[in-house]
């Protein structure tokens, strides 16, 4: 479904800081799955995640999203692509302070001028499923870490994207949040969603819901041990 | 169409909430703003309006003044000079005036006194202005004493007070009989102060002001025309004076709006970061941030614009009239009539509003063009 051809992302390019995060990345990364990047901070996961998730451009390379080359497409039209095709869920969270959890929920499907009667409802179903109706109102700045994490998730899905992108999910959360985390990954692999997550939490890395780990060092592929699960 | 009309619904919901959110902020932002378009607007409605008033007041007057002059300083018309006139032609109408100045130590005012040229004033009797009758706390058959220039005191009996709407021009006028005022001022029969002129063409105006000069070389005649250009330099100059005054607020508030509204919070920079991460367009962003803005200025412009049309309609520029009136003692009191002149609206506008948009929109496009990824890093 996603594939990438010799990836790399220099960072300051000429100037005497230039940094190279990713150094000829090659992947496939299957519909329907779950994928977690592992690795040390500084091998390249964001980055490679956000090149996933059309957030930035590589320097080189290529990126096929189904049968579409991504790499080289306009602001524009990757902003477009990462509306309808992805759901990010950031290791901060990311919420607007002030703006209660719906209206954060809301966000994401505003550029698309849907009508706000089926948004509302949507919304509503969504914070419901995630067990949290009752803390619609309240502005995220009062909600614990575990609800922000859930208004992040159902954010991520208001769109009803193919594929979720999460970074570092479980870093904020205890090991009880972590695990409901988990199991709200579990649904939503259940309904079909592709999953790309970043970690070096063994609660996730090591989980059976996470299908395969692709290790990272200095910006590049480390080869699975032989009988790993990568 | 529907998605498009969504969109922005959605969009301007998002301002106000985002404006909400930054209260302290915009509110104080909002109160300057307005107190800056407000001052400027002050200044402007009521120079506006007092122009128009002069200008209205002077459409009566004559169109020409014929003063003497002795040694370039204006004295009395003798004997013969009217007469003489009635030979110029195009002359439809001619009268000698009798008027002079008074001061009244008592009030430390200067008082103008004149005789009516279509009015009988009954001898020993006044009518006076409503700014003199005020300082000197006069009422209709009060007696009144002035001291001539010569040392013989002189009373009168107050017939009238001068209707107020007029007080513009009439807020120290003192209207007497010819007998009285010749006897008061020792102007003997047959002076006069100047000679008003009314002409049958306003072509002939000026052909007629050169004959007049020509035939009395020791006169100078005064356009109706002449009047309104100076009163319209002065009116200019006093403008100029409040308005370099207003200068340094307006810089003063310059500064605080390219601080307050172009230099971004790390919050708002974050909040840009975020929607662009979630989908947003730059175009959102900067759509959504131009409301933000216009919103503020609009709503300073309108309310100072209407504070300010109080201020001059209905409260008589209580603030600064004392600069812009001049330098009377006797301030008159009137109720300007209301004039708004668009292309002063115009201006004002774009001063104020234009500028304020301009500073907010360009830190806000250098943050919404950033890489979205940011985000991701915290």
């Amino acid at each position: 479904m996603i594939e990438l051809k010799d990836i790399h992302k220099a960072f300051n390019a000429g100037r005497e800081n230039e940094f190279h995060a990713l150094k000829g990345i090659d992947l496939h990364l299957p519909a329907q799955r779950v994928t977690a990047f592992r690795g040390p901070s500084g091998s390249g996961k964001t980055t490679l995640l956000s090149i996933i998730g059309c957030l930035s451009r590589p320097t080189s390379g290529r990126v096929r999203l189904g049968d579409r080359d991504i790499s080289g497409l306009p602001e524009r039209f990757l902003t477009d692509i990462r509306r309808q095709t992805f759901g990010f869920i950031f290791q901060q969270f990311n919420l607007i302070r002030g703006l209660s959890a719906q209206e954060n929920v809301m966000l994401p499907a505003y550029p698309l001028g849907g009508h706000w009667r089926v948004l509302h409802e949507r919304a509503e179903r969504l914070l419901g499923d995630l067990r949290l109706s009752h803390r619609r109102a309240a502005a995220v700045e009062h909600l614990s870490g575990g609800e922000q994490q859930r208004v992040a998730i159902a954010r991520a899905l208001i769109n009803d994207p193919q594929i979720i992108i999460a970074d570092e999910p479980t870093a904020n959360l205890d090991s009880a949040l972590a695990l409901e985390f988990m199991a709200i990954l579990e649904r939503l692999h259940g309904i079909g969603k592709t999953v790309i997550l970043t970690s070096h939490d063994p609660l996730v890395v090591d989980s059976a819901i996470v299908h395969q780990v692709i290790d990272l060092r200095d910006g590049c592929i480390v080869p699975p041990p032989p009988g790993g699960n990568g | 169409m529907n998605a498009w009309i969504e969109k922005q619904k959605y969009l301007i919901d998002f301002t106000l909430s985002s404006l909400a959110r930054r209260k302290a902020k915009n509110l104080g932002l909002l109160l300057v703003y307005t107190l800056i378009v407000f001052l400027l607007a002050s200044v402007m409605l009521f120079t506006h309006a007092l122009r128009q008033a002069a200008t209205q007041v002077l459409a009566g007057a004559p169109e020409i003044v014929l003063q003497r002059m002795v040694a370039g300083r204006h004295d009395l018309i003798p004997p013969g000079y009217l007469e003489r006139i009635g030979r110029i032609r195009g002359v439809q109408e001619k009268e000698g005036r009798l008027w002079g100045y008074y001061y009244d130590p008592v009030v430390k005012a200067n008082y103008t006194f004149m005789v009516p040229n279509h009015q009988e004033i009954a001898a020993g009797t006044l009518f006076v202005g409503a700014g003199m009758a005020r300082a000197r706390g006069l009422a209709v058959g009060n007696l009144i004493s002035f001291r001539s220039y010569s040392g013989q005191l002189f009373s009168f009996t107050i017939a009238g007070i001068l209707p107020s709407d007029s007080e513009l021009v009439s807020a120290d006028l003192v209207l007497l009989s010819e007998a009285d005022f010749r006897a008061f001022f020792e102007i003997a029969a047959g002076h006069f102060t100047d000679i008003a002129l009314s002409v049958a063409n306003p072509l002939e105006v000026r052909n007629i002001a050169s004959k007049l000069a020509q035939q009395f070389p020791d006169a100078r005649p005064i356009l109706r025309a002449e009047i309104l250009r100076t009163y319209e330099s002065v009116f200019n100059w006093r403008e100029g004076i409040v308005l370099a005054l207003a200068s340094l607020a307006i810089l003063a508030f310059a500064i605080l709006a390219w601080e307050k509204a172009s230099g971004l919070s790390a919050d708002e920079k974050r909040e840009i970061g975020i929607l662009k991460a979630i989908g947003w367009e730059t175009g959102d962003v900067l759509k959504m941030k131009f409301w933000e803005g216009a919103l503020i200025s609009q709503a300073a412009f309108l309310i100072g614009y209407l504070a300010a049309y109080l201020h001059v309609f209905r409260f008589s520029s209580s603030l600064f009239a004392p600069v812009l009136k001049g330098w009377a003692v006797l301030y008159p009191r009137f109720e300007l009539s209301p004039v708004i002149d668009g292309f002063q609206v115009a201006t004002l506008f774009f001063f104020t509003v234009f500028p304020y948009a301009a500073a907010t929109l360009v830190p806000i496009w250098r943050a919404a063009i950033t890489d979205p990824d940011a985000v991701m890093r915290g």
